[in-house]
């Protein structure tokens, strides 16, 4: 930004302004185009034939009259079409209603606008604009009234007076803020912990019927909560929000286990929790070829014969495995519950409480 | 007396009642300072007017469903009408959503005019922020008011949001089960957020009349106080207008509000209104009564969330694995946070253009004619750069549906994804860039050298040329009425020392303006008309000839 150009652009502004702004880096050309000024008003049909105005006056009561016509028919098919058990009442009271609003709406819109475009004048007219900029003499008058409240409340000068004010005015919202603590209690270990206990059998969601080993033929899935979960508890979404598990039979051959958890399986039938280590969703896409879970959510995917470790999308640990073992009638129970917490990532996760 | 009387008698009610309001709240002062004021005309215009006006709708639906809606989450037995799911247990909620849907008459319509016109307002809130940046209405004076409107399109999104989830059915069950994820994803506070926000544990029991809260009171009484500001702040400046002959930074040309912007911008109102009503009619939006209520083990495959929340929602998608790490024995979600902090850092960017445009070009002056586009290369891309931006994140939520109904594989959608966030953008702003640029090369052009007439004249030595026609004055103004802004370099200030914020500055106003293309002046057009005057007459001697 050179200075002559900034001479430029402060010599162009319009004399006699109070204030002359700096136009920064734009250059102001001396022979840039002039102003034609506004265009000629070019004349309508409805503006120099009275057969054509006439005609807009018509169109338009028209469409107000449609739109009296669409509300009455409203009202009519707010009773003509009641609703029943039958659900094509559900439409035809919608449908109808609806257009019957519709057309007294639009009526009124399009009629207006039909009005203001063909029958009111439509030259356009020039205004000036003030500088959004209050006079000198105002903000003179302001400053004064500023000082002299300054002075009058000797707000500037008793020091003491001030910063006791701030104090007061910092610390009061502090009781607004703490009163809703009580919006929720203390997380504590809740996370931690599931509904499954040593020895819970692994039953069917939603009925809670017990599973057998044998029911799980190879490649079989059966969405599994524990037994004793009934929607008629007071925390059950809570419960079942971490203790949803997702029972597989696999070949033993192919799954691949760490030695510490060896035992957590019977016959290629794994358990793992169903709710995603990203944000919770259900992973309740299970690819029978692949040995694939997939988070419909976010498209994380588990290998499943491989510990559900994370092979692709956004998650990062791999899905909790559910210890499991079958008792003397054959029936699958949990041998505890899951050694670390389901669900999505929290930062003291790993902290031993 | 007599004399008000005998007025009041000769113009009759409407005289006689304006006289009665006039004398008890001065309304006459009023009219007189409004009445006449000046709307420009474009139909640019009217998305933010279509934002206002959805939201008005959504106004006159809302207290209508809160009659009916009953925000609680007490378990019950579904007894209703809808066959599938007699016998089923539900919160209150959603049976009262069933109930407003099959057992209300015009309730599914107004269920329907709410959603439809909850997606209306934030897509028109959208598009008119993208017309106020790409047209540079944002510049000085409106720098505070385009604030708030960053703060009303926000403002609208958690509107959305939190009406979205009070239905309590599967699907915003599992939006809300995603919002816990996240929150509990934030290091330290993260679980106690959580804990408060629901209540307890997931999904608890408080959730649905904590947002009811915030979805009728709060956040629409927050709406309201911002549109007041924005509305207020536009009378206060005026409204902008486009770039033509006879428009002015100092000057307003348009419509007067009484009677024709009255009319149409009233009018607009119903037709706005309208056109809801009668998609609501025809459209199902949120069958809710396929989704069952909300259970947290089951959940359908190729769920989308409303297209506000998308962008984020594929930020989320995008994120590659294993971002999580510890830190000691902390947690460290990076895989949560590096979206979150990504869709931040990308609000605060775009609530921060204009003062940062405004350090480059230092223009303190105020500007009422709004830029052409193509007028402002590098804002235009910037701008498209950004739009990518947001579209790629958006269509990222939709990588599921992308891989399944074009057949590709999933993992390479994503991967396409990726790798799109970062380099799409950067194509758009060159792409951008270069068609502005060229657009003002053929403007100059069309200034200079007329536009091509298709008429196609032999010369008598056998020369063919095409005659161009000038174009006429008014339109002429148009290509040539923009600001010519150039870079500066770096000087030293008073102490002689160049600072790094004068080289910032130097480079910033480098990247902006080094390829800008200065209108076309007076004398290079003058200069251009004599040469094209002289083609002219040999065209008409060459006529004159083969008569």
């Amino acid at each position: 930004m050179s200075e002559q150009s900034k001479e430029v652009a402060k010599s162009s502004h319009t004399s006699g302004a109070e204030h002359v702004y700096d136009g920064g880096l734009n250059v102001v050309h001396q022979d840039a185009v002039k102003d034609p000024g506004i265009e000629p008003h070019r004349v309508r049909m409805t503006d120099k034939s009275k057969k054509h105005e006439k005609a807009a006056v018509r169109q338009v009561v028209l469409l107000f009259t449609l739109s009296m016509l669409g509300s009455a028919f409203a009202l009519y098919a707010y009773f003509a079409f009641p609703l029943s058990a039958d659900l094509i009442t559900v439409r035809n009271n919608t449908l109808f209603l609806g257009v019957g609003i519709t057309l007294g709406l639009l009526g009124i819109g399009i009629g207006a606008v039909h009005w203001a475009k063909t029958l009111m004048p439509d030259n356009e007219v020039a205004e000036d604009r003030h500088p959004i900029r209050s006079s000198e003499d105002k903000r003179a008058a302001a400053i004064e009234i500023i000082n002299l409240a300054n002075q009058e409340s000797g707000f500037s000068r008793r020091k003491l007076i001030r910063r006791t004010l701030y104090g007061a005015l910092a610390l009061f919202p502090l009781p607004g803020i703490i009163i809703f603590a009580d919006l929720g209690p203390n997380p504590g270990d809740k996370l931690r912990h599931t509904a499954w206990k040593p020895g819970t059998r692994l039953t069917q969601d939603p009925f809670g019927t017990p599973i057998k080993a044998s029911e799980l033929t190879e490649g079989s899935v059966f969405h599994v909560i524990p037994e004793g979960l009934n929607p008629d508890q007071e925390d059950y979404l809570e419960q079942k929000s971490k203790a949803a598990v997702l029972l597989v039979r696999v070949d033993p051959q192919i799954l691949k286990e760490s030695p510490e958890k060896k035992d957590w399986s019977y016959q290629g039938i794994v358990a793992y929790s169903k709710i995603c280590t990203h944000v919770g969703c259900p992973v309740a896409l299970y690819e029978q070829v692949t040995h694939h879970l997939l988070c419909p959510c976010h498209q994380s995917t588990f290998d499943l014969v491989d510990g559900c470790k994370v092979i692709f999308g956004p998650a990062s640990r791999p899905l909790p495995q559910l210890p499991i073992y079958v008792d003397e009638q054959g029936y699958l129970r949990a041998q505890s519950d899951f050694l670390e917490p389901v669900g999505p990532s929290f930062w003291d996760r790993s902290v031993k409480a | 007396m007599s004399n008000t009387a005998t007025a009041k008698k000769k113009n009759g009610f409407l005289a006689g009642t304006a006289n009665y309001v006039d004398e008890r709240v001065g309304v006459a002062g009023v009219l007189k300072e409004f009445g006449r004021k000046i709307f420009p005309d474009h139909w640019s215009f009217m998305l933010g007017e279509v934002a206002l006006y959805s939201f008005l709708v959504l106004l006159l639906s809302g207290t209508f469903l809160t009659f009916f809606f009953q925000p609680s989450m007490t378990d019950v037995i579904y007894n209703g009408v809808y066959a599938p799911l007699k016998g089923a247990h539900m919160s209150i909620a959603y049976a009262s959503s069933l109930d407003i849907s099959f057992e209300v008459r015009g309730g599914l319509l107004m269920r329907q005019v709410h959603h439809w016109s909850a997606l209306l307002f934030v897509a028109a809130a959208g598009l008119h922020m993208l017309r106020v940046f790409f047209t540079g209405a944002f510049r000085k004076p409106r720098e505070l008011n385009w604030v708030v409107g960053f703060v009303l399109f926000v403002l609208g999104m958690a509107a959305g949001f939190t009406g979205y989830s009070l239905p309590d059915d599967l699907l915003s069950g599992n939006g809300l089960r995603i919002i816990d994820g996240m929150i509990k994803g934030v290091p330290f506070i993260g679980t106690w957020i959580s804990s408060l926000l629901f209540g307890g544990e997931f999904p608890g029991h408080s959730i649905v009349g904590r947002l009811y809260s915030l979805h009728i009171m709060l956040v629409p009484a927050l709406i309201l106080v911002f549109l007041a500001i924005h509305l207020v702040m536009l009378v206060l400046h005026k409204h902008t207008h486009y770039s033509a002959a006879g428009r002015k930074d100092s000057n307003i040309v348009g419509y007067p509000l009484m009677p024709v912007y009255v009319a149409k911008a009233g009018g607009f109102f119903f037709i706005v209104f309208g056109v809801i009503m009668l998609i609501a009619s025809f459209f199902t939006i949120n069958p809710i009564w396929n989704y069952g209520g909300y259970d947290p083990s089951p959940v359908s495959a190729g769920t989308q969330p409303d297209w506000y929340i998308g962008w984020l929602d594929g930020a989320l998608r995008l994120a590659p694995s294993h971002l999580e790490f510890m830190a000691g024995n902390v947690t460290v979600s990076m895989n949560i946070l590096l979206p979150l902090i990504i869709s931040l850092v990308f609000l605060a960017l775009v609530a921060l253009y204009p003062f940062f445009e405004n350090w480059v070009t230092g223009d303190k002056r105020e500007h009422h004619v709004l830029d052409r586009p193509r007028n402002a290369p590098v804002r235009t891309a910037i701008g498209a750069a950004g739009v990518t931006f947001y579209a790629v994140l958006w269509a990222g939520a939709s990588t599921d549906l992308i891989a399944t109904n074009f057949k590709m594989s999933l993992n390479q959608v994503l991967l396409t994804m990726q790798v799109s966030l970062i380099i799409l953008p950067i194509v758009a702003f060159v792409v951008t860039k270069r068609i502005c640029l060229a657009l003002q090369r053929k403007d100059q052009e069309i200034a200079l050298h007329g536009r091509e007439s298709g008429r196609i004249v032999r010369l008598p030595h056998g020369e063919y040329i095409e005659v161009h026609e000038a174009a006429n004055e008014y339109d002429l103004f148009k290509l040539v009425d923009y600001k010519d802004y150039q870079p500066t370099l770096a000087r030293p200030n008073a102490q002689g020392k160049i600072t790094i914020r004068a080289r910032m500055r130097a480079a910033a106003s480098s990247f902006y303006f080094k390829d800008s293309v200065s209108p076309t002046t007076q004398t290079a057009i003058e200069a251009n008309a004599h040469h094209a005057h002289e083609i002219e007459e040999q065209v008409q001697k060459a006529i004159e000839n083969q008569k």
